[in-house]
């Protein structure tokens, strides 16, 4: 069992130490001091690094391991563009320099946004937006706003049922109320279904596109149309752009708003949950309200302008999570068009490939053919009470990561599976023969094998309902 | 699945304990079950007026939350503070020790309209 | 470069495999009137070309000697900080769902989350939010839900940008904000009393504030709590080594900041918030929380929890839309927070009182220099100066010597002008303060 800091501590040991040039000289009035004992941990440098380096091995990553997590767009992250983001003349850089001291972090934003911009076909982006469900939130303000300019009282937002989580906390962080649309068995949304729910009051529809099942959403001119002539306005969430770079571009599709997660299509890491940047594109009509400042080209400079007085505000500091802008800027340089469109190629291809492959194997309850990620049903073929909860901690002792499960919430038992462009066919084929084995056979043959892994993990299966019960969240 | 009969039910699985003008209401042991292991409860404040249907309680689990709905209307006028610290009981103990709150209810014709305890079976 | 593995020869056995000649027919869906143009994106670089061309990018922002703070700190990170972070089994992984091949993640942000808590006394933190502006506003619609009221009371020397960011998240939200006067440096007791009502939901305010001033919280945290309103403290959590903590004076929630704490300026960001909560808190707090507990075989191992909180379980009622945080930077404030111990801890924090007294007084014994606040005024590593002098061209001339010299209040306080916002941390030597201090005198 790893240590805690708090256990691995012992007295008078430091692992960084300071000493200053002036005489240090601190005298604090007595009601401004702190009495409380500060209690962090004393341990040694070359303790501490093995306490983390020991943590980092407890971890699966895409650096380690396949990682087929749906929705996800667990994609190789590029080290080059890792080495990038630590130049000292990036790094060390203080956000309120005056603007002729920081033209290359100016240029990467003006330039990222024009590569955006034509990847997506919107006509601008901001950037500021430090994730996917900012970027979201950023989006819908910018609607709100849009309707309030032109005094029309727009008051809701369809989520249709099988978006990600985000939409619908988004929309009713920006102050809607949300219309939930029940979607078709493959995702899709049925236009004839759409028109019941529209009213004057509907300010948008929240689309995935492709949508969390996989498919293409082949009503999108129709969508589009009725969503228009009602006044309202489309919105794409672009988790899912992986699967359509240079195939089709949301703004030639009729969307007005959305929001790129470059931590996803853009090769970013995750960071083990962050910091990702969650980029809002939108047509020329609504660049007024995109948040300040925004980066503009005058001759040679390029300077930001703050002078933004219909613009939504401010939803992050300075500027955005530069690094992450950096790393994808690099991204798109060294892919460029035919990179860009052949990583969409790529990626359908091999969730292709892994969807033929289990066809007649494992339900698919969305069809032959899928984008970029596809989802499987295999409920059907559970015995003995094993569950998909199962099925995804036995592929941790498979040292794979496992696929989402349970979402979307509109198939039962539902295991969602994005292999990226980045994995070879080896791979593939490899994952593939693992999950059917588990499925259709240990599930009958070996079930208590399921439901005791994982047992080649750090920890075996963790209780959370205790956790959640009685909630230890920190050292006691 | 245990569904005494001297209680009322709501369609959204919430029982009642009629008693004068109060009624205690909690979660049927058909709801705890479908649940599973219930980790938090949130309960509405003492006092607070409630319309019939409206959701005044939270119930969750590991990886969801259920509203629960006040099948009559009135005014709150007792919680139990137990379910804060040991939500489980509502799973070992539904209809005793695991009821929710206690509400005075204001229109007898709503009583009326609750299910019985056969009409609740055939319901689930 | 393009990074996909396949060779033609896999790509034709998988065609095979779906029974397609070619890739089109994958896209074979989409209608051929919504197909895109080629894209016109320069690229296809090389590895050895895209560093030469990041190489000449980067070599047009310039490395400054910095005197400048407002927000964004120049602090001295240890190379184990770089280590850990850099490491790709941390940065490659995803947000821990799986919680049995996140071992490493998790248990880090639970050390983090302990850290913190003992840094600002409070009981409970969460895993991280993006930064200390979102974590303000977070804690404004925290203290909005908890508490029914409408109104919150914001100190006018919380962070220009912190406001800003508040004010967008609550654009939508039936609250009134109302800012109180900081004319001379700090919020006075009698300013915050008269605002003060039964309908205020929180009261926000920030120390060391804006301009580097350290606010009397525990006076203003008792005047907060006989309305039953919420304190909110927006702190540095390097100040918290020598400065009084927020448990210490009954604040209900503690945000700020974590850039301070090992990670890099880099322009304004990534860097993270943090928030740490009472514990009667902790069940409407927004955010990843990551919590103990034992595994079948009774060993102890760390789990996200009390995730129905969230916006993947409560969609439209979460307590937040926030998924993605800024875990990495977290990271590196653990590590950071890990490495010091106490006394190491509170020595840094008086490194940089020590550090920004020293030059404090040698500025305001300049001719044509003087201190903006009264001598009474307590700060920690920045302060505010008054000066005759034209200030565009103090940080001009600062600037042909490779110095970023102090923040011009003026342009964005009004009341401000001919203000200058210093800052001093333990990166300055003697030297640079000493030379700071010559070109000063020479203007």
């Amino acid at each position: 069992m790893e240590k805690l800091l708090n256990e691995l501590s012992s007295d008078c040991k430091a692992a960084y130490d300071l000493e200053s040039d002036i005489e240090i000289k601190a005298q604090i009035p007595e009601n401004l001091k702190r009495n409380l004992s500060l209690d962090l941990p004393s341990i040694a440098e070359s303790d501490l690094l093995r306490h983390f380096t020991s943590l980092s091995r407890k971890n699966y990553a895409v650096s380690t391991t396949f990682y087929p997590l749906g929705s996800c767009t667990m994609k190789y992250n590029p080290l080059v563009n890792e080495r990038i983001a630590k130049f000292d003349n990036f790094n060390k850089l203080h956000p309120c320099q005056d603007e002729e001291t920081i033209q290359g972090v100016l240029e990467v934003m003006y330039k990222l946004e024009k590569d955006l911009c034509e990847i997506s076909g919107m006509d601008c982006f901001s950037l500021q937006q430090a994730a996917g469900a900012q970027g979201e939130f950023a989006g819908l303000l910018i609607i709100a706003k849009y309707f309030k300019s032109i005094k029309q009282k727009r008051t809701k937002i369809i989520v249709p049922d099988s978006a990600h989580g985000t939409n619908p906390a988004s929309a009713a962080f920006a102050g809607f109320d949300i219309v939930s649309l029940k979607s078709e068995s493959d995702g899709s949304i049925s236009p004839a279904k759409l028109k019941e729910v529209l009213t004057p009051e509907i300010a948008a529809i929240m689309l995935t596109v492709p949508n969390t099942l996989g498919t293409f959403e082949r009503n999108i001119p129709e969508i589009s149309k009725i969503i228009h002539e009602n006044g309202s306005l489309l919105y794409y969430d672009g988790a899912n752009l992986n699967a359509v770079m240079g195939v089709v571009r949301p703004g030639d599709m009729g969307f007005d708003v959305m929001h790129i997660n470059l931590h996803k299509t853009f090769s970013t890491p995750h960071g083990g949950g962050g910091p990702g940047a969650g980029p809002v594109g939108v047509k020329a009509f609504l660049e007024p309200f995109l948040p300040f400042p925004r980066v503009e080209s005058k001759g040679p400079k390029f300077v930001l302008n703050y002078e933004k007085p219909e613009s939504i505000g401010k939803l992050k500091s300075f500027f955005g999570n530069f690094p992450v802008m950096l790393k994808a800027y690099a991204y798109i340089k060294s892919l460029g068009a035919k990179g860009l469109k052949n990583v969409s190629e790529q990626a359908v291809l091999n969730a292709n490939y892994m969807l033929a492959r289990f066809k007649d194997k494992i339900n698919i309850p969305a069809g032959n053919r899928c984008m970029h990620e596809f989802v499987l049903s295999p409920k059907a073929l559970f015995k003995n009470g094993v569950r998909t909860l199962d099925v995804a901690k036995r592929l941790l002792d498979c040292g794979y990561y496992a696929p989402t499960v349970y979402f979307p919430l509109i198939v039962e038992e539902s295991i969602m599976i994005e292999p990226t462009e980045t994995e070879s066919k080896e791979t593939l084929d490899a994952f593939v023969d693992t999950l059917v084995k588990i499925i259709r056979e240990e599930t009958s043959l070996e079930p208590q094998k399921l439901k005791d892994a994982p047992v080649n993990t750090p920890v075996g299966r963790l209780n959370e309902v205790e956790a959640a019960r009685k909630p230890i969240l920190k050292w006691e | 699945m245990n569904v005494p009969g001297d209680l009322k039910y709501a369609k959204t699985h919430e029982w009642t304990r009629i008693s004068g003008n109060k009624a205690k209401v909690g979660i049927t042991d058909f709801a705890q079950h479908e649940i599973t292991d219930i980790v938090h409860v949130e309960l509405p404040e003492i006092g607070k007026q409630v319309r019939r249907e409206q959701p005044v309680a939270v119930i969750e689990s590991v990886k969801s939350a259920f509203d629960i709905y006040t099948p009559l209307s009135g005014k709150i006028v007792e919680v139990n503070d137990i379910v804060l610290s040991t939500p489980e009981i509502v799973n070992k103990s539904p209809y005793e020790e695991g009821y929710l709150f206690t509400v005075e209810f204001e229109n007898e014709k709503e009583v009326e309209n609750l299910l019985s305890a056969d009409d609740y079976k055939k319901l689930v | 470069m393009d990074y996909t593995s396949q060779s033609q020869r896999d790509r034709k056995e998988m065609f095979k495999a779906i029974g397609i000649s070619g890739i089109n027919e994958l896209f074979s869906v989409i209608p051929e009137d919504l197909r895109a143009k080629e894209l016109n994106i320069a690229g296809g670089k090389t590895e050895q070309e895209l560093l030469n061309y990041f190489s000449d990018i980067a070599l047009k922002n310039k490395i400054l000697t910095s005197f400048r703070g407002a927000g964004i700190y120049d602090h001295f990170i240890p190379s184990l900080v770089c280590e850990v972070v850099g490491r790709s089994e941390f940065w490659s992984a995803y947000t821990p769902y799986q919680a049995e091949a996140s071992q490493g993640t998790l248990q880090a942000i639970f050390e983090y989350q302990s850290l913190i808590c003992a840094l600002t006394g409070l009981a409970t933190s969460n895993a991280s939010l993006y930064d200390g502006a979102t974590a303000t506003a977070e804690a404004a619609l925290l203290a909005l839900r908890v508490s029914r009221k409408s109104k919150i009371l914001i100190s006018s020397a919380l962070h220009p940008e912190y406001i800003q960011v508040v004010k967008t998240y609550l654009e939508n939200f039936k609250a009134e904000l109302v800012f109180l006067d900081v004319s001379d440096g700090a919020v006075k007791k009698e300013i915050l009393e008269a605002n003060l009502d039964a309908d205020t939901a929180a009261v926000i305010i920030q120390s060391p504030n804006y301009f580097g001033v350290i606010e009397d919280m525990q006076t203003l945290s008792v005047v907060t709590k006989r309305k039953d309103s919420l304190f909110v403290a927006v702190v540095n959590p390097l100040s918290l080594g020598v400065f009084k903590a927020p448990g210490e004076y009954d604040a209900d929630i503690a945000v700020g900041e974590g850039q301070v704490l090992g990670s890099s300026m880099c322009a304004g960001g990534a860097t993270f918030g943090f928030m740490t909560v009472k514990k009667a808190l902790e069940w409407k707090m927004p955010g990843r929380i990551v919590g103990q507990t034992v595994d079948k075989r009774g060993n102890r191992g760390f789990v996200l929890t009390l995730q129905s909180r969230e916006q993947h379980i409560r969609r439209e009622k979460a307590t937040s839309n926030i998924c993605t945080n800024a875990s990495l930077n977290a990271l590196a404030g653990c590590v950071f927070l890990a490495g010091w111990g106490s006394y190491g801890f509170k020595k840094l924090a008086e490194i940089n009182i020590s550090k920004a007294r020293y030059a404090f007084s040698k500025i305001k014994s300049l001719e044509g220099f003087k201190p903006k606040f009264g001598e009474d005024k307590v700060f920690f590593n920045e302060f505010v100066i008054e000066t005759i002098k034209d200030v565009k061209k103090i940080n001009k001339v600062l600037l042909e010597n490779n110095i970023l010299g102090p923040l011009d209040l003026s342009e964005t306080e009004k009341t401000f002008k001919n203000c200058l916002l210093f800052c001093v941390t333990e990166q300055r030597s003697k030297f640079e303060i000493d030379r700071l201090v010559e070109i000063l005198s020479k203007i």
